[in-house]
């Protein structure tokens, strides 16, 4: 929060403001003329100081507004570090704050001159500072509102982004679903089908063989057994892979509490307000904990982990820490990158912290405001 | 042996309750749900339990709770577990309720009608029955390391040893004598630091509390 002005200072943005009408002119003059003429040569250089010379005083107004308006007035210009003269006019014309300051120019040497002016005059006669001190809040105000509204993000664009966003989210899922539904039909093609044909073609030969041969009817029935057991075990593979059941059964906490059962480093997990949450949430989680927890035994050295998960504010918060070497880098790997994907689907974010040397930390956060009360079991003292 | 046998699949139920006749047991209650269970359960007639992890209304782990809660209120009450897969944490939820006439296994043990009618008769004798994936999976773990100063025959009589299997039993499995089983068990005691037990079911437990440790 930014703390409002008072009547004094804001006849000083008032003056402010009345000093930088011929400039503003100066440079929405520059800007229009350099853009008209920018396919001749000569556009160019003009454009190059005209419209940095009005993003310079859009950048004054914005601040003035927001000592004003008693809140940020953000400017969410594209960046243009690094780019090359041709490749920074395109983002410039193309940057929809570009043109949002080019008609915030005119307006603001119009109506915003009009009430800067305004504020200056009730200031100027001693009979109107009554006046002036009531009414000095109020205009500056309205034109600092005025200045908001051009200067900054519409609502229009914030749409847009999310919509960009959520697009980006949603392509990666169906993706990732595509690929996961291609992979089951995989495991359960080459494996639990292939071995229950052969399971019935060593039943069948065992039925004609029974009478003529008993000895090899009993083998084909004992390799039959075996063949059984291979593919109920092929199928719990995917089972597992799919959801595993202790997760349906007790929930992210029970589920990472038995994941830490079965890992090579020792693993502390705490949990803090987490009853059971949404089941594809849950779900996400947990596969990205997985997955942090197996790059902890594959890269960490690590002598000890933890797990720290809880429900506030609306959001899960899953920390995975280890005490190892660090150095972990989210971009090099796909493990962490498939991780942040993963919980984008969810509006989620992954942080890793992870210094040479150690302490790593993956911090991650998936918004989540509704727990569902769903399963319950109350059966004595279990 | 009068039983009460919890499992919700029909197929599944029917098939447990011929093999469960033809080996003498009787079934007291054969049901399909927790609740009905639960009123099976505070029968004082029945003797063991044969149970499925998951069962309705809710299909998650009410199975595995009954059994934790009944083995609370009846002290040594032995209940065989039967589930689809094995989780490491439901086995050790088990063997924390209490010493002794517990088992554990995956269904596709029923498949082998011997063994698992001797695993059902061991837990009804107060032993213990868990499956070998179970007890492979916490041998295989990294930080039960100190098995790697077992020999290989070690290593599998203590396999055995922490399924439930008697002396005796283990010594037909892997075609020794008995009195070769004891040279073995002494061994593994004194590699592995364990007290030495009467009782076959306090060896189980003491082997199973170290490699859980």
């Amino acid at each position: 929060m930014i703390e409002k002005a008072g009547p004094w200072r804001l006849t000083g943005f008032a003056a402010v403001q009345l000093l930088l009408v011929a400039p503003t002119i100066v440079a929405l003059v520059l800007a229009v003329v350099g853009g008209a003429t920018s396919l001749l040569v000569v556009g160019i250089p003009v454009l190059l100081v005209g419209l940095p010379m009005l993003r310079w005083i859009s950048g004054a107004h914005r601040q003035m507004a927001a000592a004003t308006l008693g809140h940020e007035v953000p400017a969410a210009h594209r960046s243009t570090q690094g780019q090359s003269v041709a490749k920074r006019l395109t983002t410039w014309a193309v940057d929809p704050a570009t043109w949002r300051e080019l008609a915030w120019a005119v307006a603001s040497v119009t109506v915003g001159l009009a009430i800067a002016l305004a504020v200056l005059i009730l200031f100027l006669p001693v009979v109107t500072w009554v006046l002036w001190w009531y009414a000095t809040p109020h205009l500056m105000a309205l034109r600092a509102r005025l200045d908001a509204r051009l200067l900054s993000r519409g609502h229009h664009e914030l749409l847009e982004e999310r919509v960009q966003v959520l697009t980006e989210t949603r392509a990666d899922s169906v993706d990732r679903s595509a690929a996961e539904l291609r992979r089951i039909e995989r495991d359960l093609h080459d494996g639990a089908q292939a071995r229950l044909v052969a399971l019935q073609m060593n039943l069948g030969l065992a039925h004609e063989l029974v009478d003529s041969d008993p000895d090899a009817a009993r083998a084909l029935l004992a390799e039959a057994t075996a063949t059984t057991g291979s593919a109920l075990g092929d199928i719990r593979d995917v089972v597992r892979g799919i959801h595993p059941p202790v997760l349906a059964d007790r929930g992210l906490s029970g589920a990472v509490d038995a994941l830490a059962l079965d890992l090579a480093v020792p693993v502390t997990v705490s949990h803090d307000h987490l009853g059971r949450l949404p089941a594809p949430v849950e779900s996400a989680v947990y596969f990205a904990v997985v997955e942090c927890l197996a790059n902890v035994g594959k890269h960490a050295e690590a002598d000890h982990a933890w797990v720290e998960l809880s429900h506030r504010d609306g959001v899960v918060t899953a920390l995975v820490g280890d005490d190892g070497r660090g150095g972990a880098d989210p971009g090099a790997g796909t493990g962490l990158h498939g991780v942040a994907r993963r919980l984008a689907a969810f509006d989620g974010s992954v942080r890793v912290s992870s210094p040479a040397g150690g302490p790593t930390l993956v911090t991650l956060e998936v918004p989540c405001e509704s727990s569902s009360p769903r399963t319950t079991p109350s059966s004595g003292t279990a | 042996m009068r039983i009460v046998l919890a499992e919700d699949n029909a197929l599944l139920r029917d098939g447990l309750t011929r093999i469960l006749l033809a080996h003498d047991f009787e079934i007291r209650h054969a049901v399909d749900n927790a609740p009905a269970l639960d009123a099976a359960l505070a029968d004082p007639e029945v003797d063991a339990a044969i149970l499925d992890v998951r069962l309705p209304p809710t299909l998650t782990d009410e199975g595995l709770r009954a059994a934790v809660a009944v083995r609370a209120t009846r002290p040594g009450f032995p209940v065989l577990v039967l589930s689809q897969w094995v989780e490491h944490l439901y086995a050790r939820e088990l063997l924390a309720s209490g010493a002794g006439g517990v088992g554990y296994l995956l269904k596709d043990r029923v498949g082998n009608v011997r063994e698992f009618v001797d695993a059902v008769r061991r837990v009804a004798d107060g032993g213990t029955a868990l499956d070998p994936e179970v007890v492979s999976a916490i041998m295989a773990r990294p930080r039960a390391r100190a098995v790697d100063r077992l020999s290989p025959r070690e290593r599998e009589v203590l396999g055995l040893m922490a399924e439930g299997r008697s002396n005796a039993a283990i010594a037909a499995a892997l075609f020794i004598t008995p009195k070769a089983v004891d040279k073995h068990a002494n061994n593994i005691f004194t590699k592995l630091d364990l007290p030495l037990a009467p009782d076959d079911n306090r060896r189980v437990l003491a082997v199973l509390a170290w490699l859980d440790s």
